[in-house]
């Protein structure tokens, strides 16, 4: 267990050291940092004056290892645009998406594994046969074109829910929530539901199969034997079973989920980090691009990492395979 | 898809694949579909009413028309309605439907041939060449795709090209990973060791003797990369980091409609995103059906 830990989490930090070589040559490979930072009349001495300020004069493995260190202190430098620290910004907006991605990831849960759990229990009913076609459509459906669909039919043909923004927010611990108001959850639903678009097929699937396989056992025929309640049998020992696989793969999934809030946040103008880096891709803002690149990516194997863990400390099974 | 029964021909007489693949009516839709969605990008300049790039056919007057609407000079009738310029949307999808195709299956083409040689070179190098791809591989299939996508894109600049290089970036693990097990197996059977003991370069072993035997799941996996692209493209055009104005992709044009749908002028975006609907659901048919016929883990 600890030689695989250790291995796990080597190979983590090689994936961050990955990420963080090519942010930092893309920030100075491509183009002049000084020349972005200049004003057009500066004259050739103070270019070379800027050049060592920033210390572009140096070797390339010697910018890197600064780079490093700064990055480590939490400092990716500033944003051309709100000349802000671009670590800041990003800090700002995250909590915005991560209150996205949570939503939707909850939201294919509630919906996921009743729909998963009936299609397993009944798979030859008309409606379960529904719910496998829907999720074959849910997994190759765009997610922005759905994004649109849903503010076609809910915004502005029913009027239902507002399509932009985050509403009314509610601060606490100096971060804004919109979970927490009747306002904030009109914003919050479309975007949360064309988010977990993607994961409410994924929940089904995992699901259906799970209890396919777990229905002909030996354990649940015995139950059944034993006059447990139908009920009883689903809850107690047929979802018990699947829950551990679903967890880490919507623990896996959250990260891209994050990721992927890009395209949600751009359509339904919601105010995270994936709006901000578009934003900054669009205004060539180069160090909140890449700030919010090297914190995603960080987060992403973070995440993973802990899955991970957390799968093989639940499951006796797994973790007996891996000492074995 | 006449290329279907020259690979399974390795295995079986050519004309029982594709019977059984035809055999499926989920299989005579997505051909069906595809068909005429290739036709329609292939010929559009032919059969669209208007070039919708030439400034001089279209009417600002005509900005807006809602579909089934006669142009202002009586000349073209609008039935699928006109965007905000004045553009007959119908021609207008075909032309971003040969965008959206050509960076779909161009960059699927160009990752297949990146990726099963490095497949095979892993395959056939092992140790540590082997290692340093199949890890890469492992790298990028880890990484959210989007994320790498912005990635490339903030560093290489906006535009079609560099998507298409971020596409073939993407894509080109999922084949060198199927190269190389598939790869892998054939190794070991007995035609191979006797092409090396014919003492033919192993190049052309290869490519000539080991890569038609894995070709069928590399099929499959084509096929579904292409509806991927379309769609990962479709999506970066969306967010405004793909096709240039000037040649709009599917993508695009359903992001010029967006600003209109607010206003219950919906079928801006709506169309497009029919088109970009119908292509990918036809092509999964296609592959899921190709995995079916092709893939002897599914035949179980």
């Amino acid at each position: 267990m600890l030689g695989w830990l250790l291995q796990r989490v080597a190979q983590a930090l090689l994936v961050i050291f990955a990420m963080s070589l090519v942010v930092f040559l893309g920030l100075h490979a491509v183009g002049n940092p000084a020349d972005l930072l200049l004003a057009p009349d500066a004259t050739q001495i103070d270019r070379a004056e800027l050049v060592a300020q920033l210390g572009l004069d140096r070797p390339l493995w010697e910018q890197y290892l600064n780079f490093v260190g700064s990055a480590l202190q939490g400092d990716l430098g500033r944003s051309f645009v709100y000349n802000v620290p671009a670590v800041t910004l990003i800090l700002q907006r995250l909590p915005a998406t991560l209150e996205l991605a949570f939503a939707a990831t909850i939201f294919a849960i509630i919906l996921g594994v009743p729909l998963g759990l009936y299609a397993g229990l009944y798979p030859e009913r008309a409606f379960s046969k529904l719910i496998q076609t829907g999720s074959i459509l849910g997994f190759s459906l765009p997610t922005f074109w759905v994004g649109l669909l849903l503010i076609m039919t809910f915004s502005v043909s029913l009027g239902w829910l507002p399509a932009s923004g985050r509403g009314e927010t509610v601060r606490i611990f100096g971060v804004e929530w919109s979970f927490l108001t009747l306002n904030g959850w009109r914003h919050l639903l479309l975007p949360a539901i064309n988010l977990s678009l993607f994961k409410v097929s994924l929940v089904i699937r995992l699901t259906r199969a799970g209890v396919r396989e777990v229905l002909p056992l030996d354990y649940v025929r015995f139950a059944r034997a034993k006059g447990l309640r139908r009920g009883r049998i689903v809850m107690m020992h047929i979802l018990r079973n699947i829950m551990i696989p679903l967890v880490t793969v919507l623990g896996l999934e959250l990260g891209s989920t994050i990721a992927f809030a890009v395209v949600t946040e751009s359509i339904f103008a919601w105010p995270g980090s994936g709006k901000l880096i578009l934003d900054s891709i669009n205004a060539l803002d180069r160090p909140v691009v890449m700030a919010y690149l090297l914190v995603v990516v960080t987060l992403f194997v973070i995440i993973n990492l802990v899955v991970d863990i957390l799968y093989r400390v639940l499951d006796p099974r797994v973790r007996e395979e891996a000492s074995a | 898809m006449t290329t279907v029964p020259a690979a399974a021909s390795a295995r079986r007489p050519s004309s029982s694949a594709l019977r059984r693949f035809l055999r499926a009516p989920s299989a005579w839709i997505g051909l069906g579909l595809m068909t005429l969605l290739v036709i329609g990008a292939v010929f559009a300049p032919q059969i669209a009413p208007q070039n919708p790039f030439d400034l001089a056919a279209i009417d600002v007057l005509d900005a807006r028309m809602a579909p089934g609407s006669a142009s202002m000079s009586g000349e073209i009738t609008y039935w699928l309605g006109t965007d905000g310029q004045g553009r007959d949307l119908f021609s207008a999808i075909l032309y971003g439907l040969r965008t959206s195709l050509t960076v779909g299956v161009g960059s699927a083409v160009l990752a297949g041939i990146i990726g099963i040689l490095l497949g095979l070179i892993a395959a056939w190098s092992g140790g540590f060449v082997d290692a340093l791809i199949m890890r890469l591989v492992d790298l990028l299939m880890s990484l959210p795709s989007i994320l790498i996508a912005l990635l490339m894109l903030a560093l290489l600049g906006k535009g079609i090209g560099n998507v298409v290089l971020t596409l073939v970036l993407l894509e080109w693990a999922y084949y060198a990973r199927t190269a190389r097990a598939q790869a892998l197996v054939e190794r070991k059977r007995d035609y191979f060791e006797a092409a090396r003991g014919l003492g033919l370069p192993i190049s052309r072993i290869l490519l000539r003797h080991v890569l038609p035997n894995c070709l069928p799941p590399l099929l499959v996996i084509a096929a579904l990369q292409v509806a991927r692209a379309i769609t990962l493209e479709a999506t970066l055009s969306f967010l405004g980091l793909g096709a240039p104005v000037t040649q709009p992709s599917l993508g695009l044009l359903i992001a010029n409609g967006f600003q209109f749908m607010l206003s219950g002028e919906y079928w801006i975006s709506f169309f497009p995103g029919l088109t970009l609907l119908a292509a990918i659901v036809a092509i999964n048919l296609v592959g899921d059906r190709l995995r079916e016929v092709l893939d002897p883990r599914a035949l179980k």
